[in-house]
């Protein structure tokens, strides 16, 4: 069966001035996605994970644009989409959650008119089907009393509630797969819980697909069947989650998995030496080399090619790390 | 034992809300609301607990950027509430601190050697020779080559910017520094430099921090022992590995629960509250947690559970005890 998603060698570069200065945001990503499956993009900041989940709903900044590359959904190339057609398709059959609900939701529209206009405009719902489908909506979000809370405007309810009804409205369209990206960043943490057990919650109930956009570990251990690790525009390894905390490949995972501290363990941390790389200006070879301990001559020449993990992931490196990481 | 630095004794900070001109009730937000802790010499007390607990609210009365509604804070033996004039400025001199936002806590327009040096100015007469050297000296402190102090912030990333902050609130020799989510703002990487250098630099300099932030891993990790907070109260202190090994309340449970695991197959305990945290303006009786507690008994909505210490160290507010 083909994936739900299929994501290939996907580049998306913002353009500066006349064209004088290039920033190679996403470079050449491959992934896809299986229908029901939660696939994690980790990475740091300035890495291009938001700008490949943009660049995959099409809403990229004017001074971006897509180079090359192919993304299928349900076996249609969105890349040679026209914007109306887009139109059609986001919300219907693939959803985005952001990071800060106060900006998803507009401080001038009722809850009930937000979470309706998709249910509305993709199913074509109205009246009192449209008015049941947004009480079930926000029900199946937890949304207490929702026939009385959907007449509420978002400055009324606390920054967890909206997040939910955000993802109220995500759900609103019944899409196949849904773009969270770093959907948790703004709450605490015991209403972060919350909110990745209801996103759980909803994915069993509806099968939908999550791509969940996140530089946090441990969201990715709570969450994912398989993650990508980007660097510098590039993902250097994708592997199933257990492999990636049981056995990171690439140097760049092993280092990314050691800077997190632990819960009650006082070994002295170890951080990645020197800075991420400029998009605009990448060092020869492999990106990671200037900060890998593991560099060789060949790293400094040559960019690595991405090379099978006998069918378990991939990972672009010279030269992986063999063994297993104790952990536990 | 020796007298701690900072020794505060009920504390309470509350802020009117929606006053009438003619003396007609006032609602107060109790913000901070009888909290009690000490912190050695070279010591680390983290302070964890989410948005709107009292965290900030408490670094602005240590800071002595607010004055308390009750209660004292003792500095080396002297009540700061009392000090005036030169005092003051002395305490101010002693007590630093660093924010979250290295974006935003270091002037775009002035250079990195200004930075550094401006408290200096402010709080001690020194040739511009010896002001020179220590900002020199400071700058090697933190992990700087003496020449980016003719740089100007927007230079720095943000890890480096963290670094000038710590370098600013070390340059006048400061007893206490108080870390107001000093890592939130960072990637990951470069996180765990940031509590690196903060380790070494107690290390060498025997200062003591008050590290506030809602991430109970690195709290956990920087601090020797670790107070948690909740609407505007302490609800328990323990040693942080102990507290990590066996937390008491019901609270610090569930946010270890809600703590993101660190591998897949972490065995935890799963205790997700329901609701939200309530508002301080009207907070529920008895115990604050009570609505949202998995173990909540009847006369926890009743009488308000003392902090207790049940062990050497580890001091808990919850009637379970």
């Amino acid at each position: 069966m083909p994936p739900l998603l299929d994501v290939r060698n996907l580049r998306t570069y913002y353009v500066g001035f006349r064209g004088t200065r290039v920033v190679k945001a996403v470079d050449g990503v491959s992934f896809s996605v299986d229908a029901g499956e939660t696939f994690g993009l980790v990475g740091e900041s300035g890495c291009g994970k938001t700008t490949t989940c943009h660049a995959i709903v099409r809403l990229l900044a004017p001074s971006a644009r897509i180079v090359s590359g192919v993304i299928e959904l349900e076996g249609q190339d969105l890349v040679t989409k026209s914007q109306s057609e887009m139109r059609r398709i986001r919300g219907r059959r693939i959803a985005t959650i952001l990071q800060d609900p106060m900006a998803s939701l507009d401080p001038l529209f009722s809850i009930y008119d937000q979470v309706a206009e998709p249910a509305h405009y993709h199913q074509s719902l109205r009246g009192r089907a449209l008015r049941q489908r947004v009480t079930q909506l926000l029900a199946a979000v937890r949304i207490p009393s929702p026939e009385h809370r959907m007449k509420n405007y978002p400055h009324q309810m606390s920054g967890g509630m909206r997040q939910r009804i955000v993802g109220a409205i995500s759900q609103a369209g019944g899409p196949r797969i849904i773009i969270a990206d770093e959907p948790t960043t703004n709450l605490d943490v015991t209403i972060q819980l919350q909110y990745l057990n209801l996103l759980k919650d909803l994915q069993r109930a509806t099968g939908v697909a999550l791509i969940f956009v996140t530089h946090n570990l441990g969201i990715v251990a709570k969450m994912c069947d398989r993650v990508a690790v980007m660097y510098a525009g590039k993902i250097v390894e994708m592997q199933s989650v257990r492999g990636l905390f049981y056995q990171p490949r690439h140097p760049y995972t092993r280092a990314f998995l050691d800077s997190i501290p632990k819960l009650g363990v006082k070994e002295p941390l170890r951080g990645i030496p020197g800075q991420p790389p400029d998009l605009a200006s990448l060092p020869p070879g492999c990106s990671f080399q200037p900060r890998c301990p593991r560099a060789i001559d060949r790293c400094r020449l040559e960019e690595p090619k991405q090379h099978d993990l006998d069918g378990a992931g991939s990972v672009r490196c010279w030269l992986p790390i063999e063994e297993a990481t104790p952990r536990g | 034992m020796a007298k701690p630095l900072l020794d505060v004794h009920d504390l309470q900070k509350h802020f009117p809300i929606g006053s009438s001109l003619f003396g007609a009730r006032r609602t107060v937000v109790k913000a901070v609301d009888g909290i009690s802790f000490t912190i050695n010499a070279g010591e680390t007390l983290g302070l964890v607990g989410e948005s709107g607990c009292g965290k900030t609210t408490t670094s602005k009365l240590v800071l002595a950027a607010e004055a308390p509604t009750s209660g004292t804070i003792e500095f080396e033996g002297r009540n700061v509430g009392q000090l005036r004039g030169p005092a003051l400025q002395d305490y101010r001199r002693k007590v630093q601190v660093v924010f979250q936002d290295p974006y935003s806590s270091l002037s775009p327009r002035m250079r990195v050697g200004d930075i550094i040096a401006e408290p200096i100015r402010a709080h001690e007469r020194l040739s511009s020779a010896d002001v020179r050297a220590r900002v020199v000296h400071l700058l090697e402190l933190v992990g700087f080559r003496p020449d980016v102090a003719r740089l100007f912030p927007h230079e720095f990333s943000g890890g480096q910017r963290q670094r000038l902050a710590i370098a600013r609130a070390l340059s006048t020799s400061a007893r206490l520094i108080v870390l107001d989510e000093p890592v939130s703002a960072l990637d990951v990487s470069i996180r765990a430099h940031i509590i690196d250098l903060l380790e070494q630099l107690q290390e060498r300099l025997a200062v003591s921090y008050l590290f506030i932030a809602h991430d109970l891993a690195a709290v956990a990790h920087l601090s020797q022992r670790t107070a948690v907070m909740y609407l505007g109260k302490l609800v328990e202190v323990a040693e942080s590995l102990e507290l990590c090994a066996r937390p008491l309340h019901p609270y610090t449970k569930a946010l270890f629960a809600a703590s993101l695991p660190s591998h897949p197959d972490e065995p935890r305990e799963e205790i997700v509250l329901s609701g939200e945290v309530p508002s301080a303006v009207d907070p529920p009786r008895g115990c604050h947690f009570h609505p949202r507690c998995p173990f909540v008994m009847s006369r926890c909505a009743e009488y308000e559970p003392p902090l207790v210490e049940l062990s050497a160290g580890h001091k808990v507010a919850c009637h379970l005890y």
